[in-house]
Protein backbone atom coordinates (compact mmCIF):
# COMPACT_ATOMS: atom_id res chain seq x y z
CA UNK A 1 0.00 0.00 0.00
CA UNK A 2 1.32 3.42 -0.98
CA UNK A 3 2.55 5.66 1.80
CA UNK A 4 0.09 8.36 2.79
CA UNK A 5 1.19 11.91 2.13
CA UNK A 6 -1.92 14.02 2.64
CA UNK A 7 -4.12 11.81 4.77
CA UNK A 8 -4.11 10.12 8.14
CA UNK A 9 -4.70 6.44 8.94
CA UNK A 10 -8.44 5.85 8.93
CA UNK A 11 -9.16 8.52 6.31
CA UNK A 12 -10.93 6.77 3.44
CA UNK A 13 -13.69 7.08 0.92
CA UNK A 14 -16.59 5.50 2.70
CA UNK A 15 -19.02 5.36 -0.21
CA UNK A 16 -18.33 6.22 -3.84
CA UNK A 17 -21.98 6.86 -4.87
CA UNK A 18 -22.51 9.47 -3.58
CA UNK A 19 -19.02 10.31 -2.41
CA UNK A 20 -18.80 10.33 1.37
CA UNK A 21 -15.36 10.62 2.92
CA UNK A 22 -14.28 9.47 6.33
CA UNK A 23 -12.29 12.31 7.90
CA UNK A 24 -11.99 11.36 11.58
CA UNK A 25 -12.35 7.94 13.09
CA UNK A 26 -14.25 7.43 16.33
CA UNK A 27 -11.18 7.52 18.53
CA UNK A 28 -10.12 10.90 17.21
CA UNK A 29 -13.63 12.30 17.56
CA UNK A 30 -13.94 11.21 21.18
CA UNK A 31 -10.48 12.60 21.81
CA UNK A 32 -11.51 15.89 20.22
CA UNK A 33 -14.73 16.27 22.17
CA UNK A 34 -13.07 15.51 25.49
CA UNK A 35 -10.56 18.22 24.69
CA UNK A 36 -13.32 20.61 23.68
CA UNK A 37 -15.36 19.95 26.82
CA UNK A 38 -12.28 20.56 28.98
CA UNK A 39 -11.58 23.73 27.06
CA UNK A 40 -15.06 25.11 27.71
CA UNK A 41 -14.87 24.29 31.42
CA UNK A 42 -11.44 25.94 31.53
CA UNK A 43 -12.64 29.03 29.70
CA UNK A 44 -15.58 29.51 32.05
CA UNK A 45 -13.71 28.72 35.25
CA UNK A 46 -10.63 30.67 34.20
CA UNK A 47 -12.72 33.66 33.16
CA UNK A 48 -14.42 33.70 36.54
CA UNK A 49 -11.08 34.39 38.21
CA UNK A 50 -9.82 36.60 35.41
CA UNK A 51 -12.07 39.57 36.05
CA UNK A 52 -14.25 40.51 39.05
CA UNK A 53 -17.19 41.17 36.73
CA UNK A 54 -17.09 37.51 35.74
CA UNK A 55 -16.70 36.08 39.24
CA UNK A 56 -20.38 35.10 39.13
CA UNK A 57 -19.38 32.30 36.74
CA UNK A 58 -17.99 30.43 39.77
CA UNK A 59 -21.64 29.63 40.58
CA UNK A 60 -21.63 27.27 37.60
CA UNK A 61 -19.15 25.11 39.45
CA UNK A 62 -20.69 25.39 42.91
CA UNK A 63 -18.74 28.37 44.23
CA UNK A 64 -15.28 29.85 44.27
CA UNK A 65 -13.59 27.10 46.25
CA UNK A 66 -14.80 24.44 43.81
CA UNK A 67 -13.80 26.53 40.82
CA UNK A 68 -10.33 27.01 42.25
CA UNK A 69 -10.04 23.29 42.77
CA UNK A 70 -11.57 22.18 39.48
CA UNK A 71 -9.82 24.46 37.02
CA UNK A 72 -6.26 23.13 37.26
CA UNK A 73 -7.42 19.51 37.37
CA UNK A 74 -9.41 19.94 34.18
CA UNK A 75 -6.34 21.74 32.85
CA UNK A 76 -4.25 18.63 33.32
CA UNK A 77 -6.94 16.48 31.65
CA UNK A 78 -7.02 18.90 28.75
CA UNK A 79 -3.28 18.77 28.41
CA UNK A 80 -3.11 14.99 28.12
CA UNK A 81 -6.16 14.89 25.89
CA UNK A 82 -4.55 17.44 23.60
CA UNK A 83 -1.33 15.43 23.50
CA UNK A 84 -3.54 12.66 22.04
CA UNK A 85 -4.72 14.96 19.28
CA UNK A 86 -1.24 16.29 18.71
CA UNK A 87 0.23 12.85 18.11
CA UNK A 88 -2.47 12.11 15.55
CA UNK A 89 -2.36 15.40 13.71
CA UNK A 90 1.06 17.01 13.85
CA UNK A 91 2.44 15.46 10.66
CA UNK A 92 -0.31 16.73 8.38
CA UNK A 93 -0.06 20.15 10.01
CA UNK A 94 3.56 20.70 9.01
CA UNK A 95 3.79 23.80 6.83
CA UNK A 96 3.93 23.29 3.03
CA UNK A 97 4.58 25.63 0.17
CA UNK A 98 0.92 25.88 -0.85
CA UNK A 99 0.20 27.42 2.55
CA UNK A 100 1.88 30.63 1.40
CA UNK A 101 -0.36 30.92 -1.63
CA UNK A 102 -3.41 30.07 0.42
CA UNK A 103 -2.58 32.77 2.94
CA UNK A 104 -2.01 35.35 0.21
CA UNK A 105 -5.52 34.68 -1.13
CA UNK A 106 -7.12 34.62 2.31
CA UNK A 107 -8.52 38.19 2.28
CA UNK A 108 -10.58 37.36 -0.76
CA UNK A 109 -11.93 34.26 0.86
CA UNK A 110 -12.89 36.04 4.07
CA UNK A 111 -14.34 39.17 2.47
CA UNK A 112 -16.01 37.71 -0.62
CA UNK A 113 -16.21 34.01 0.10
CA UNK A 114 -14.23 33.50 -3.13
CA UNK A 115 -12.23 30.29 -2.95
CA UNK A 116 -11.50 29.97 -6.69
CA UNK A 117 -7.91 31.24 -6.50
CA UNK A 118 -6.94 28.85 -3.72
CA UNK A 119 -4.34 26.15 -4.39
CA UNK A 120 -5.24 22.49 -3.99
CA UNK A 121 -4.62 21.42 -0.41
CA UNK A 122 -3.98 18.32 1.65
CA UNK A 123 -5.94 17.59 4.81
CA UNK A 124 -5.35 21.01 6.39
CA UNK A 125 -5.16 24.59 5.16
CA UNK A 126 -2.87 27.26 6.62
CA UNK A 127 -5.64 28.59 8.85
CA UNK A 128 -6.21 25.18 10.38
CA UNK A 129 -2.46 24.85 10.84
CA UNK A 130 -2.29 28.17 12.65
CA UNK A 131 -5.04 26.97 14.98
CA UNK A 132 -3.22 23.68 15.52
CA UNK A 133 0.20 25.13 16.27
CA UNK A 134 -1.20 28.08 18.18
CA UNK A 135 -3.14 25.73 20.43
CA UNK A 136 -0.14 23.42 20.81
CA UNK A 137 2.20 26.17 21.93
CA UNK A 138 -0.32 27.93 24.15
CA UNK A 139 -1.47 24.76 25.89
CA UNK A 140 2.14 23.98 26.79
CA UNK A 141 2.56 27.54 28.07
CA UNK A 142 -0.67 27.17 30.05
CA UNK A 143 0.24 23.90 31.69
CA UNK A 144 3.73 25.07 32.62
CA UNK A 145 2.58 28.43 34.01
CA UNK A 146 -0.52 26.83 35.51
CA UNK A 147 1.45 24.32 37.55
CA UNK A 148 3.67 27.15 38.79
CA UNK A 149 0.67 28.97 40.26
CA UNK A 150 -1.12 25.85 41.51
CA UNK A 151 -1.41 26.72 45.19
CA UNK A 152 -3.08 23.52 46.31
CA UNK A 153 -0.43 21.07 45.15
CA UNK A 154 2.66 23.08 44.23
CA UNK A 155 2.71 26.03 46.62
CA UNK A 156 6.50 26.17 46.87
CA UNK A 157 7.43 25.04 43.36
CA UNK A 158 8.73 28.41 42.25
CA UNK A 159 9.74 31.52 44.21
CA UNK A 160 7.18 34.31 44.41
CA UNK A 161 8.82 36.60 41.80
CA UNK A 162 8.63 33.74 39.28
CA UNK A 163 5.05 33.13 40.29
CA UNK A 164 4.22 36.72 39.39
CA UNK A 165 5.57 36.15 35.90
CA UNK A 166 3.75 32.84 35.64
CA UNK A 167 0.36 34.24 36.59
CA UNK A 168 0.70 37.08 34.08
CA UNK A 169 1.88 34.68 31.36
CA UNK A 170 -1.00 32.31 32.18
CA UNK A 171 -3.55 35.09 31.83
CA UNK A 172 -2.01 36.23 28.56
CA UNK A 173 -1.81 32.70 27.12
CA UNK A 174 -5.43 32.14 28.13
CA UNK A 175 -6.33 35.29 26.21
CA UNK A 176 -4.49 33.98 23.14
CA UNK A 177 -6.13 30.55 23.43
CA UNK A 178 -9.56 32.12 23.63
CA UNK A 179 -8.96 34.08 20.41
CA UNK A 180 -7.73 30.93 18.67
CA UNK A 181 -10.71 29.04 20.03
CA UNK A 182 -13.14 31.62 18.64
CA UNK A 183 -11.39 31.44 15.27
CA UNK A 184 -11.55 27.65 15.31
CA UNK A 185 -15.22 27.41 16.20
CA UNK A 186 -16.13 30.12 13.76
CA UNK A 187 -14.23 28.54 10.86
CA UNK A 188 -15.92 25.20 11.48
CA UNK A 189 -19.26 26.92 11.26
CA UNK A 190 -18.46 29.25 8.37
CA UNK A 191 -17.21 26.51 6.04
CA UNK A 192 -20.52 24.69 5.88
CA UNK A 193 -20.36 20.94 6.07
CA UNK A 194 -17.30 20.90 8.33
CA UNK A 195 -18.92 20.12 11.65
CA UNK A 196 -20.07 16.68 10.52
CA UNK A 197 -16.38 15.73 10.25
CA UNK A 198 -16.25 15.78 14.05
CA UNK A 199 -19.79 14.60 14.74
CA UNK A 200 -20.44 11.79 12.28
CA UNK A 201 -16.83 11.58 11.22
CA UNK A 202 -17.58 12.13 7.54
CA UNK A 203 -17.73 14.92 4.98
CA UNK A 204 -19.29 15.02 1.55
CA UNK A 205 -17.22 14.59 -1.57
CA UNK A 206 -18.03 18.15 -2.60
CA UNK A 207 -16.67 19.48 0.68
CA UNK A 208 -13.45 17.53 0.26
CA UNK A 209 -13.17 18.62 -3.38
CA UNK A 210 -13.73 22.28 -2.50
CA UNK A 211 -11.44 22.60 0.49
CA UNK A 212 -8.95 19.73 0.50
CA UNK A 213 -8.63 18.38 -3.02
CA UNK A 214 -5.21 16.76 -2.70
CA UNK A 215 -6.47 14.90 0.31
CA UNK A 216 -9.49 13.67 -1.69
CA UNK A 217 -7.30 12.67 -4.65
CA UNK A 218 -5.02 10.63 -2.47
CA UNK A 219 -7.94 8.81 -0.87
CA UNK A 220 -9.61 8.17 -4.23
CA UNK A 221 -6.40 6.61 -5.46
CA UNK A 222 -6.03 4.20 -2.59
CA UNK A 223 -7.32 0.66 -2.94
CA UNK A 224 -8.69 0.75 0.61
CA UNK A 225 -10.50 3.88 -0.47
CA UNK A 226 -13.94 2.38 -0.11
CA UNK A 227 -14.41 0.75 -3.53
CA UNK A 228 -16.05 -2.21 -1.89
CA UNK A 229 -19.19 -0.25 -1.09
CA UNK B 1 -28.91 50.05 73.20
CA UNK B 2 -25.39 49.15 74.20
CA UNK B 3 -22.61 51.60 73.45
CA UNK B 4 -19.94 51.13 70.86
CA UNK B 5 -16.54 50.14 72.15
CA UNK B 6 -13.99 52.97 72.23
CA UNK B 7 -11.11 52.93 69.79
CA UNK B 8 -8.09 51.52 71.58
CA UNK B 9 -5.31 54.06 71.90
CA UNK B 10 -2.60 51.97 73.57
CA UNK B 11 -1.45 48.37 73.61
CA UNK B 12 -2.73 48.00 77.16
CA UNK B 13 -6.11 49.61 76.50
CA UNK B 14 -8.88 47.72 78.22
CA UNK B 15 -12.53 48.32 77.47
CA UNK B 16 -15.03 48.72 80.31
CA UNK B 17 -16.61 45.49 81.48
CA UNK B 18 -20.22 46.10 80.41
CA UNK B 19 -21.28 44.60 77.03
CA UNK B 20 -20.32 46.81 74.11
CA UNK B 21 -21.02 46.86 70.40
CA UNK B 22 -18.20 46.33 67.91
CA UNK B 23 -16.60 49.52 66.72
CA UNK B 24 -15.31 48.15 63.43
CA UNK B 25 -18.32 48.14 61.13
CA UNK B 26 -18.80 46.83 57.61
CA UNK B 27 -19.36 50.47 56.67
CA UNK B 28 -15.83 51.36 57.84
CA UNK B 29 -14.34 49.47 54.93
CA UNK B 30 -12.41 51.61 52.42
CA UNK B 31 -11.11 48.93 50.07
CA UNK B 32 -12.58 45.54 49.13
CA UNK B 33 -10.89 42.93 46.95
CA UNK B 34 -12.29 42.49 43.42
CA UNK B 35 -14.80 45.26 44.05
CA UNK B 36 -14.84 48.72 42.58
CA UNK B 37 -16.94 51.60 43.84
CA UNK B 38 -16.80 50.87 47.55
CA UNK B 39 -19.19 53.38 49.17
CA UNK B 40 -17.36 56.14 51.01
CA UNK B 41 -17.56 55.51 54.76
CA UNK B 42 -19.54 58.10 56.71
CA UNK B 43 -16.80 58.36 59.32
CA UNK B 44 -13.04 58.15 59.37
CA UNK B 45 -11.54 56.04 62.13
CA UNK B 46 -8.27 57.12 63.67
CA UNK B 47 -5.47 55.46 61.73
CA UNK B 48 -3.74 53.01 64.01
CA UNK B 49 -0.34 51.37 63.87
CA UNK B 50 1.74 48.81 65.66
CA UNK B 51 5.29 49.94 66.25
CA UNK B 52 7.96 47.28 66.66
CA UNK B 53 11.17 48.62 68.09
CA UNK B 54 13.62 45.98 66.97
CA UNK B 55 16.34 47.35 69.22
CA UNK B 56 14.28 46.47 72.30
CA UNK B 57 13.34 42.92 71.31
CA UNK B 58 14.82 40.16 73.43
CA UNK B 59 13.47 37.34 71.24
CA UNK B 60 11.34 35.82 73.99
CA UNK B 61 8.46 35.05 71.61
CA UNK B 62 5.83 36.07 74.14
CA UNK B 63 4.11 37.81 71.22
CA UNK B 64 4.03 34.57 69.24
CA UNK B 65 2.48 32.75 72.18
CA UNK B 66 -0.04 35.53 72.74
CA UNK B 67 -0.97 35.45 69.05
CA UNK B 68 -1.49 31.68 69.11
CA UNK B 69 -3.54 31.93 72.25
CA UNK B 70 -5.73 34.81 71.15
CA UNK B 71 -6.37 33.47 67.68
CA UNK B 72 -6.73 29.90 68.96
CA UNK B 73 -4.43 28.49 66.30
CA UNK B 74 -2.51 25.25 66.68
CA UNK B 75 0.86 25.36 64.98
CA UNK B 76 2.29 21.88 64.62
CA UNK B 77 5.33 20.97 66.66
CA UNK B 78 8.24 20.86 64.24
CA UNK B 79 11.67 19.35 64.34
CA UNK B 80 14.57 21.29 65.82
CA UNK B 81 17.02 21.92 63.00
CA UNK B 82 19.31 24.11 65.05
CA UNK B 83 17.86 27.55 64.42
CA UNK B 84 15.97 29.86 66.72
CA UNK B 85 13.00 30.34 64.41
CA UNK B 86 10.12 28.27 65.66
CA UNK B 87 8.19 27.32 63.61
CA UNK B 88 10.52 27.61 60.65
CA UNK B 89 8.29 29.94 58.72
CA UNK B 90 4.98 31.72 58.94
CA UNK B 91 2.18 29.18 58.57
CA UNK B 92 -1.60 29.32 58.36
CA UNK B 93 -1.45 28.75 62.14
CA UNK B 94 1.40 31.13 62.95
CA UNK B 95 0.63 34.72 62.02
CA UNK B 96 3.82 36.19 63.43
CA UNK B 97 7.33 34.86 63.68
CA UNK B 98 10.56 36.03 65.29
CA UNK B 99 13.29 35.92 62.69
CA UNK B 100 16.88 35.87 63.94
CA UNK B 101 19.90 37.16 62.05
CA UNK B 102 23.52 37.07 63.19
CA UNK B 103 25.19 40.12 61.74
CA UNK B 104 28.88 40.92 61.94
CA UNK B 105 29.01 44.67 61.72
CA UNK B 106 32.06 45.48 59.59
CA UNK B 107 32.32 48.97 61.12
CA UNK B 108 32.46 47.91 64.76
CA UNK B 109 33.62 44.34 64.27
CA UNK B 110 30.91 43.28 66.66
CA UNK B 111 28.40 40.51 66.37
CA UNK B 112 24.86 41.84 66.42
CA UNK B 113 21.88 39.65 66.96
CA UNK B 114 19.06 41.16 64.94
CA UNK B 115 15.63 39.89 65.88
CA UNK B 116 12.65 40.94 63.83
CA UNK B 117 9.03 40.14 64.47
CA UNK B 118 7.76 39.18 61.01
CA UNK B 119 4.11 39.32 60.02
CA UNK B 120 1.63 41.29 57.97
CA UNK B 121 2.61 44.95 57.59
CA UNK B 122 -0.95 46.18 57.00
CA UNK B 123 0.08 48.14 53.93
CA UNK B 124 -1.76 51.31 53.04
CA UNK B 125 -1.68 50.01 49.43
CA UNK B 126 -2.03 46.25 49.98
CA UNK B 127 -0.74 44.01 47.19
CA UNK B 128 -2.70 41.05 48.55
CA UNK B 129 -5.96 42.93 48.15
CA UNK B 130 -5.05 44.10 44.67
CA UNK B 131 -4.32 40.58 43.48
CA UNK B 132 -7.28 38.81 45.08
CA UNK B 133 -9.94 37.67 42.56
CA UNK B 134 -12.66 36.94 45.12
CA UNK B 135 -15.00 39.83 45.93
CA UNK B 136 -14.88 40.63 49.64
CA UNK B 137 -12.17 38.14 50.61
CA UNK B 138 -9.81 40.96 51.66
CA UNK B 139 -10.91 44.29 53.11
CA UNK B 140 -9.17 47.36 54.44
CA UNK B 141 -10.77 49.45 57.19
CA UNK B 142 -10.39 53.19 57.46
CA UNK B 143 -8.14 52.70 60.51
CA UNK B 144 -5.66 50.95 58.20
CA UNK B 145 -6.21 47.32 59.19
CA UNK B 146 -6.13 44.86 56.28
CA UNK B 147 -8.24 41.83 57.11
CA UNK B 148 -9.02 38.54 55.36
CA UNK B 149 -12.70 37.59 55.38
CA UNK B 150 -12.42 33.83 55.27
CA UNK B 151 -15.98 33.07 54.15
CA UNK B 152 -15.19 34.72 50.83
CA UNK B 153 -11.72 33.28 50.30
CA UNK B 154 -11.36 30.65 47.57
CA UNK B 155 -7.80 29.62 48.37
CA UNK B 156 -6.27 30.51 45.01
CA UNK B 157 -3.10 31.98 46.49
CA UNK B 158 -3.16 35.17 44.40
CA UNK B 159 -2.62 37.16 47.63
CA UNK B 160 0.69 35.34 48.02
CA UNK B 161 1.61 36.48 44.53
CA UNK B 162 0.57 40.04 45.27
CA UNK B 163 2.11 40.59 48.72
CA UNK B 164 5.54 42.29 48.65
CA UNK B 165 6.38 40.85 52.09
CA UNK B 166 5.63 37.13 51.55
CA UNK B 167 3.03 37.03 54.31
CA UNK B 168 -0.22 35.15 53.49
CA UNK B 169 -0.27 31.38 53.94
CA UNK B 170 -2.97 29.09 52.56
CA UNK B 171 -4.27 26.38 54.86
CA UNK B 172 -3.98 22.79 53.65
CA UNK B 173 -7.11 21.86 55.61
CA UNK B 174 -9.69 24.51 54.79
CA UNK B 175 -7.93 26.07 51.76
CA UNK B 176 -8.25 29.61 53.01
CA UNK B 177 -5.62 32.27 53.39
CA UNK B 178 -4.39 33.35 56.83
CA UNK B 179 -2.25 36.14 58.22
CA UNK B 180 -2.05 38.60 61.12
CA UNK B 181 -5.34 40.44 61.56
CA UNK B 182 -3.78 43.24 63.62
CA UNK B 183 -6.18 41.76 66.14
CA UNK B 184 -9.07 43.45 64.34
CA UNK B 185 -11.46 41.57 66.62
CA UNK B 186 -9.77 43.04 69.71
CA UNK B 187 -9.42 46.49 68.21
CA UNK B 188 -13.12 46.40 67.37
CA UNK B 189 -13.80 45.96 71.09
CA UNK B 190 -11.40 48.64 72.32
CA UNK B 191 -8.40 46.44 73.08
CA UNK B 192 -4.87 46.61 71.73
CA UNK B 193 -3.34 43.64 69.85
CA UNK B 194 -2.56 40.55 71.91
CA UNK B 195 1.10 40.47 70.89
CA UNK B 196 1.64 44.10 71.90
CA UNK B 197 -0.05 43.53 75.21
CA UNK B 198 2.09 40.48 75.95
CA UNK B 199 5.42 42.04 75.05
CA UNK B 200 7.52 42.30 78.26
CA UNK B 201 9.91 44.99 76.99
CA UNK B 202 7.34 47.20 75.25
CA UNK B 203 9.22 46.59 72.07
CA UNK B 204 5.74 46.31 70.51
CA UNK B 205 3.55 49.34 71.05
CA UNK B 206 0.23 50.24 69.54
CA UNK B 207 -1.83 53.38 69.05
CA UNK B 208 -2.76 56.10 66.59
CA UNK B 209 -0.25 56.05 63.74
CA UNK B 210 0.75 59.70 64.28
CA UNK B 211 1.56 59.03 67.92
CA UNK B 212 3.49 55.92 67.04
CA UNK B 213 5.61 57.96 64.65
CA UNK B 214 6.33 60.49 67.41
CA UNK B 215 7.23 57.72 69.78
CA UNK B 216 9.52 56.27 67.11
CA UNK B 217 11.25 59.66 66.78
CA UNK B 218 12.19 59.56 70.45
CA UNK B 219 13.48 56.04 70.14
CA UNK B 220 15.50 56.89 67.06
CA UNK B 221 17.08 59.88 68.78
CA UNK B 222 18.02 57.67 71.68
CA UNK B 223 19.54 55.06 69.37
CA UNK B 224 21.50 57.70 67.51
CA UNK B 225 22.89 59.02 70.78
CA UNK B 226 24.13 55.49 71.43
CA UNK B 227 26.05 55.36 68.20
CA UNK B 228 23.51 53.86 65.78
CA UNK B 229 23.78 56.73 63.37
CA UNK B 230 21.57 55.05 60.75
CA UNK B 231 18.73 54.32 63.14
CA UNK B 232 15.39 55.13 61.60
CA UNK B 233 11.73 54.31 61.05
CA UNK B 234 10.59 51.68 58.56
CA UNK B 235 7.28 52.93 57.15
CA UNK B 236 7.91 52.14 53.47
CA UNK B 237 6.31 54.67 51.14
CA UNK B 238 6.47 52.27 48.18
CA UNK B 239 3.33 50.65 49.60
CA UNK B 240 1.93 53.98 50.79
CA UNK B 241 3.26 53.46 54.31
CA UNK B 242 2.33 50.61 56.63
CA UNK B 243 0.29 50.17 59.76
CA UNK B 244 2.96 47.96 61.26
CA UNK B 245 6.22 49.90 61.49
CA UNK B 246 9.69 49.05 62.69
CA UNK B 247 12.34 51.07 64.47
CA UNK B 248 15.58 49.70 63.00
CA UNK B 249 19.11 50.39 64.17
CA UNK B 250 20.23 49.99 60.56
CA UNK B 251 17.37 51.66 58.75
CA UNK B 252 19.68 52.22 55.77
CA UNK B 253 19.82 48.42 55.26
CA UNK B 254 16.45 46.85 56.10
CA UNK B 255 17.39 43.65 54.28
CA UNK B 256 19.85 42.86 57.08
CA UNK B 257 16.83 41.91 59.15
CA UNK B 258 16.09 38.48 57.67
CA UNK B 259 15.42 39.92 54.23
CA UNK B 260 13.03 42.72 55.10
CA UNK B 261 12.56 44.35 51.65
CA UNK B 262 14.64 47.50 51.21
CA UNK B 263 12.12 49.16 48.96
CA UNK B 264 8.89 47.19 49.00
CA UNK B 265 6.24 48.01 46.43
CA UNK B 266 3.59 46.07 44.62
CA UNK B 267 5.46 44.38 41.76
CA UNK B 268 4.94 46.11 38.39
CA UNK B 269 4.06 42.67 37.02
CA UNK B 270 1.19 42.39 39.48
CA UNK B 271 0.06 45.90 38.59
CA UNK B 272 0.13 45.04 34.89
CA UNK B 273 -1.63 41.74 35.40
CA UNK B 274 -4.35 43.37 37.47
CA UNK B 275 -4.38 46.60 35.48
CA UNK B 276 -6.30 47.92 32.48
CA UNK B 277 -4.84 45.14 30.30
CA UNK B 278 -7.52 42.84 31.73
CA UNK B 279 -10.35 45.02 30.56
CA UNK B 280 -8.68 45.54 27.18
CA UNK B 281 -8.26 41.78 26.86
CA UNK B 282 -11.90 41.13 27.70
CA UNK B 283 -12.97 43.79 25.23
CA UNK B 284 -10.80 42.23 22.49
CA UNK B 285 -12.31 38.82 23.17
CA UNK B 286 -15.79 40.33 23.10
CA UNK B 287 -15.04 42.07 19.81
CA UNK B 288 -13.66 38.88 18.26
CA UNK B 289 -16.75 36.96 19.31
CA UNK B 290 -19.12 39.65 18.06
CA UNK B 291 -17.10 40.03 14.85
CA UNK B 292 -17.28 36.29 14.21
CA UNK B 293 -21.02 36.27 14.92
CA UNK B 294 -21.62 39.21 12.56
CA UNK B 295 -19.58 37.63 9.78
CA UNK B 296 -21.52 34.45 10.43
CA UNK B 297 -24.86 36.24 10.10
CA UNK B 298 -24.14 38.67 7.29
CA UNK B 299 -20.99 37.38 5.56
CA UNK B 300 -21.17 34.75 2.86
CA UNK B 301 -20.92 31.24 4.17
CA UNK B 302 -18.66 28.82 2.32
CA UNK B 303 -21.40 26.59 0.93
CA UNK B 304 -20.48 23.49 -0.99
CA UNK B 305 -22.33 23.67 -4.33
CA UNK B 306 -24.09 20.94 -6.23
CA UNK B 307 -21.50 21.49 -8.95
CA UNK B 308 -18.67 20.73 -6.54
CA UNK B 309 -20.39 17.53 -5.47
CA UNK B 310 -20.52 16.50 -9.14
CA UNK B 311 -16.88 17.34 -9.68
CA UNK B 312 -15.95 15.27 -6.66
CA UNK B 313 -17.97 12.40 -8.08
CA UNK B 314 -16.09 12.68 -11.36
CA UNK B 315 -12.74 12.84 -9.63
CA UNK B 316 -13.46 9.75 -7.62
CA UNK B 317 -14.93 7.86 -10.59
CA UNK B 318 -11.92 8.67 -12.78
CA UNK B 319 -9.32 7.69 -10.24
CA UNK B 320 -8.45 4.05 -10.23
CA UNK B 321 -7.69 2.80 -6.78
CA UNK B 322 -4.05 1.85 -6.51
CA UNK B 323 -2.87 4.43 -9.05
CA UNK B 324 -0.48 7.13 -7.88
CA UNK B 325 -2.61 9.88 -6.49
CA UNK B 326 -0.28 12.78 -6.17
CA UNK B 327 -0.89 15.12 -9.10
CA UNK B 328 -0.68 18.56 -7.64
CA UNK B 329 2.56 18.12 -5.81
CA UNK B 330 5.50 16.15 -7.09
C1 LIG C 1 -6.97 26.07 27.72
C2 LIG C 1 -6.61 26.07 28.80
C3 LIG C 1 -6.68 27.10 29.91
C4 LIG C 1 -7.32 28.30 29.98
C5 LIG C 1 -8.15 28.96 28.91
C6 LIG C 1 -7.03 28.85 31.28
C7 LIG C 1 -7.48 30.07 31.73
C8 LIG C 1 -7.20 30.61 32.96
C9 LIG C 1 -7.53 31.93 33.37
C10 LIG C 1 -8.21 32.98 32.51
C11 LIG C 1 -7.14 32.07 34.66
C12 LIG C 1 -7.28 33.32 35.51
C13 LIG C 1 -6.01 34.11 35.38
C14 LIG C 1 -6.15 35.43 36.07
O1 LIG C 1 -6.76 35.47 37.13
O2 LIG C 1 -5.64 36.42 35.54
C15 LIG C 1 -6.56 30.85 35.09
C16 LIG C 1 -6.06 30.58 36.35
C17 LIG C 1 -5.42 29.40 36.70
N1 LIG C 1 -5.11 28.35 35.85
FE1 LIG C 1 -5.67 28.18 33.94
N2 LIG C 1 -6.25 27.99 31.98
C18 LIG C 1 -6.02 26.90 31.17
C19 LIG C 1 -5.25 25.80 31.45
C20 LIG C 1 -4.67 25.56 32.68
C21 LIG C 1 -3.83 24.45 32.93
C22 LIG C 1 -3.43 23.40 31.89
C23 LIG C 1 -3.48 24.55 34.23
C24 LIG C 1 -2.59 23.58 34.97
C25 LIG C 1 -2.47 22.85 35.71
C26 LIG C 1 -4.10 25.73 34.81
C27 LIG C 1 -3.97 26.18 36.10
C28 LIG C 1 -4.45 27.38 36.59
C29 LIG C 1 -4.35 27.80 37.95
C30 LIG C 1 -3.68 27.02 39.08
C31 LIG C 1 -4.97 29.06 38.02
C32 LIG C 1 -5.15 29.89 39.29
C33 LIG C 1 -6.53 29.72 39.80
C34 LIG C 1 -6.80 28.36 40.33
O3 LIG C 1 -6.01 27.84 41.16
O4 LIG C 1 -7.85 27.79 39.97
N3 LIG C 1 -4.81 26.33 33.81
N4 LIG C 1 -6.58 29.96 34.02
S1 LIG D 1 1.99 42.79 54.16
FE1 LIG D 1 1.21 41.53 52.51
S2 LIG D 1 -0.55 40.53 53.41
FE2 LIG D 1 -0.08 42.27 54.75
S3 LIG D 1 -1.34 43.95 53.92
FE3 LIG D 1 0.67 44.11 52.94
S4 LIG D 1 0.34 42.99 51.03
FE4 LIG D 1 -1.31 42.35 52.38
S1 LIG E 1 -6.36 32.87 48.57
FE1 LIG E 1 -8.22 33.91 49.32
S2 LIG E 1 -7.54 35.88 50.08
FE2 LIG E 1 -5.88 35.04 48.83
S3 LIG E 1 -6.22 35.89 46.82
FE3 LIG E 1 -7.26 33.93 46.81
S4 LIG E 1 -9.35 34.38 47.44
FE4 LIG E 1 -8.13 36.19 47.94
S1 LIG F 1 -1.66 41.77 65.99
FE1 LIG F 1 -2.81 40.00 66.72
S2 LIG F 1 -2.85 38.64 64.94
FE2 LIG F 1 -1.25 40.13 64.55
S3 LIG F 1 0.63 39.18 65.30
FE3 LIG F 1 -0.20 40.42 67.00
S4 LIG F 1 -1.44 38.96 68.14
FE4 LIG F 1 -1.08 38.03 66.15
Amino acid sequence: MARRKFSAPGDEIETRHPVIVNRYRGFTRVNHWITAACMIVLLLSGFSLFHPDLFFLTKLFGGGQNTRWLHPIVGVVLFFSFVGLFVQMWRLNLPRKEDVEWTANLPELVLKGDESKMPELGKYNAGQKVVFWGMSVMIVVLIVSGVMIWEQFFPKLVPIPVRRIAVAVHAFAAFAVILIFIMHVYAAFWARGTISAMTRGTVTGGWAFKHHRKWLRELAGRSDGGSAK
Amino acid sequence: MTDRAPQPLTAAANPPVQPLESNLLPSDVVRVSATKDVPKPDRQLTEVAKLIDVSKCIGCKACQSACIEWNDTHPTVEENVGVYENPHDLTPDMFTLMRFTEYENPETNELEWLIRKDGCMHCEDPGCLKACPAPGAIVQYSNGIVDFIHENCIGCGYCVTGCPFDIPRISKTDHKSYKCTLCSDRVAMGQGPACAKACPTQCITFGPKEEMKKHAEERIEDLKSRGFEHAGLYDPQGVGGTHVMYVLHHADKPSLYAGLPDEPAISPLVREWKGPAKTVGLAAIGLAAVGAALHGLFGRALEVTEHEEEEAQELVDETTPGAPADKGDA
